[in-house]
């Protein structure tokens, strides 16, 4: 995979230069130490793409690339620091003497269930995840959460049983599960998040009137017809039907 | 704050700017529509695909002599991984066996092994990631369905054949643009959030290429509210459907009658090759923007390689349309951690105004 990034780079840096722009500037380096090893890496790449420059291949770790899946959830110390930071290797940037781990999995057992025999209420809470029962409000998952969300609330918000409240304050969470590994009380917040998002869709959404029309439109069969006669058409007919369709 | 080499465009940008903002609040259309020859002018000129080196003639297998994609040739035309002889043993003592092999775990193989349970069939997912690491957990925009009373599903019927250049398989998108609508009801069943209007209907806007609005969505996740609803509901199921996850399919295996009977696949972790056999094979394993082909930048996940065209091709499978990729038209250039990221299309949608090089 490294190899594909540097030519990915040499591309576009060639892009650049092709068309008389100026080059881009060299990238000046620094020293990271990557599960354990050191390496000299460019001071603008993101944490992932250190890791292929120093020529280790990621296996678990990597997803997405764009910060949308949590695969790859990194935790890291900076010199001087005596904190723990938390980040996703695909979106957090590179620091000098900055030693990092990737976080290849996290361990957890998630509430099997069956979402049709639920109650969208601390019912369900209680069941599936007494475990929110235990929190002591210590704040550690909003500052470990790499999308910067207020964990500490939602996980609030399951104990109360608001639902809708639960499934706002979790809509951008990726799943990368370093609250949960972070939390005293060994909760799985993010496990939490997707079943409070399901309750709501399922149970708390507004209905749409025109929605049930529409599907029983499709049942009865009602554009059977116009289908019919649009998949007789030839390339030429169906090509002037769409040029001169109505727009909205 | 912005590098030199950006700053000649973001000037015409600024000069175009006050004209644009007239015309887009005096209802006129800011670009008029393009006529069909219009737009395979520009397609000509410009469109990746068109440049010479773009497609390669294909030396061996079903869809010999054709022209396809070069990036896309190579790997058909390419050896195996695996030594037959070598697998004789394995092929004898399968370390799987299934229903039904889904291989790959993003949305269509977890819907395909929802559905399955659901029939009362236990089916095995095997996956090369993680569930879920794939391009379904990235779409942002929306998806289309005809749910408004001024849409119908035969509208988006026509603008999907004629985005397709009336070269779409006319079932498959009847099939796409009937079930859309009983999709979202399902798919809300299942606990996806769909942006709503007060009064409960769905919010739809424009999509590239729409007559009407259609495109309903979950504010910018759609893709990864569908797929961890989706793999959360898989994982409710873990008597009925197992998942192997790391361990993708690198072949396909056919039985003495020539028939799909399961699948080679690698493990990750431990360099061995596994052996399912299966009933029934689906393959669900995506796109190929990992392949970098014309050497872009892409927007797709890391293990977008199109795997699932390679195995079903070596198996005897006639490709279609492999002569043509989709480049997602706005993406960022800028600063260099985010390059390649893609712009949703419903910037568009909601105003946003696309500028060729001279503003
Ligand atoms: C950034 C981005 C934004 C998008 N936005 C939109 C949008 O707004 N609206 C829209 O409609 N569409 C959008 N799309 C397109 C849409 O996401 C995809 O077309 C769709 O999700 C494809 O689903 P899939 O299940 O077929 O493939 P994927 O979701 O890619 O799943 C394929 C799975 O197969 C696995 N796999 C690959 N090879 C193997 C193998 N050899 N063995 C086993 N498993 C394998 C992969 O790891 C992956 O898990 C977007 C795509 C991207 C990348
Ligand atoms: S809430 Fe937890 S799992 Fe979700 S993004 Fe934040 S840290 Fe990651
Ligand atoms: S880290 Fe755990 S205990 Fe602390 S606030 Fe968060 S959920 Fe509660
Ligand atoms: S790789 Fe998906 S969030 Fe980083």
């Amino acid at each position: 995979m490294s190899g594909d990034q540097q030519n990915e780079t040499d591309d576009k840096n060639k892009a650049v230069s092709d068309t008389g722009k100026p080059e881009q500037p060299q990238a000046r380096m620094v020293t990271v130490s990557i599960m354990g090893k050191p390496a000299l890496v460019p001071d603008d790449s993101t944490i992932m793409r250190a890791i292929e420059y120093s020529g280790q291949q990621i296996i678990r770790g990597a997803g997405c690339r764009e910060g949308f899946c949590g695969a790859c959830g990194t935790i890291y110390r900076l010199p001087g620091d005596y904190r723990i930071h938390t980040g996703l290797a695909c979106t957090t940037l590179v620091q000098e003497g900055m030693a990092l781990s990737q976080i290849p999995s996290v361990p957890l057992e998630k509430a099997v269930y069956d979402l049709e025999t639920l109650t969208p209420d601390v019912d369900t809470i209680k069941a599936l995840y007494p475990v929110v029962f235990r929190c002591v409000a210590c704040g550690t998952c909003t500052k470990a959460c790499p999308q910067g969300l207020q964990v500490m609330d939602y996980i609030q918000s399951a104990m109360r049983g608001d639902i809708a409240e639960l499934m706002e304050l979790s809509y951008e969470c990726v799943g990368c599960g370093l609250c949960a590994l972070r939390c005293p009380s060994e909760i799985i917040q993010h496990k939490v998040a997707i079943l409070g998002k399901r309750l709501y869709g399922r149970y708390l959404r507004k209905e749409s009137k025109e929605l049930d029309i529409r599907i029983r439109q499709v049942k009865n069969h009602e554009y059977d017809g116009e289908y019919a006669e649009l998949m007789s058409l030839d390339r030429e007919a169906l090509s002037e039907r769409y040029y001169a369709r109505d727009t909205e | 704050m912005y590098p030199d080499y950006l700053k000649d465009s973001l000037e015409k940008v600024n000069q175009t700017r006050s004209k644009r903002l007239e015309l887009a609040k005096s209802d006129k259309p800011v670009y008029p529509p393009m006529n069909a020859a219009e737009r395979e002018d520009v397609l000509s000129k410009f469109h990746p695909d068109s440049a010479s080196a773009a497609r390669s003639h294909i030396r061996i297998g079903p869809n010999k002599g054709e022209q396809l994609t070069t990036e896309i040739t190579d790997l058909l035309e390419a050896h195996s991984m695996l030594d037959p002889k070598r697998m004789e043993e394995s092929l004898a003592n399968p370390d799987y066996e299934t229903d039904m092999l889904i291989i790959g775990g993003g949305g269509a193989g977890c819907w395909a092994a929802i559905t399955a349970i659901k029939n009362g069939i236990k089916p095995m997912i095997a996956t090369k990631l993680r569930l879920g690491d794939a391009n379904s957990m990235m779409s942002e925009g929306g998806m289309q369905a005809a749910v408004t009373p001024q849409d119908s599903p035969t509208r988006h019927y026509l603008d999907a054949i004629g985005g397709g250049h009336f070269d779409n398989k006319p079932e498959l998108v009847r099939a796409l643009t009937e079930d859309g609508p009983e999709v979202v009801r399902e798919l809300e069943n299942l606990g996806v959030m769909w942006d709503k209007m007060e009064d409960g209907s769905l919010q739809v806007l424009h999509g590239g290429g729409t007559s009407h609005k259609r495109m309903v969505s979950c504010r910018d996740y759609i893709g990864a509210v569908i797929m961890r609803t989706l793999m959360d509901e898989v994982e409710n199921h873990p008597d009925e459907i197992s998942v192997r996850e790391f361990e993708p399919a690198i072949e396909l295996l056919l039985d003495d009658k020539g028939q799909c009977a399961g699948a080679v696949l690698y493990n990750l972790d431990t360099e061995q090759f596994m052996v399912v056999r299966a009933k029934t094979t689906v393959i669900t394993t995506g796109g190929f923007g990992r392949l970098h082909i014309r050497g872009f930048a892409t927007t797709n996940h890391y293990g977008a390689t199109g795997d699932g065209l390679v195995m079903a091709y070596r198996a005897g499978a006639n490709l279609k349309f492999m002569d043509s990729v989709q480049y997602h038209p706005t993406g960022a250039i800028y600063p260099e951690q985010i390059a390649g990221f893609l712009i949703t299309e419903k910037i568009r949608g909601a105003g946003g105004q696309p500028l060729n090089k001279d503003g």
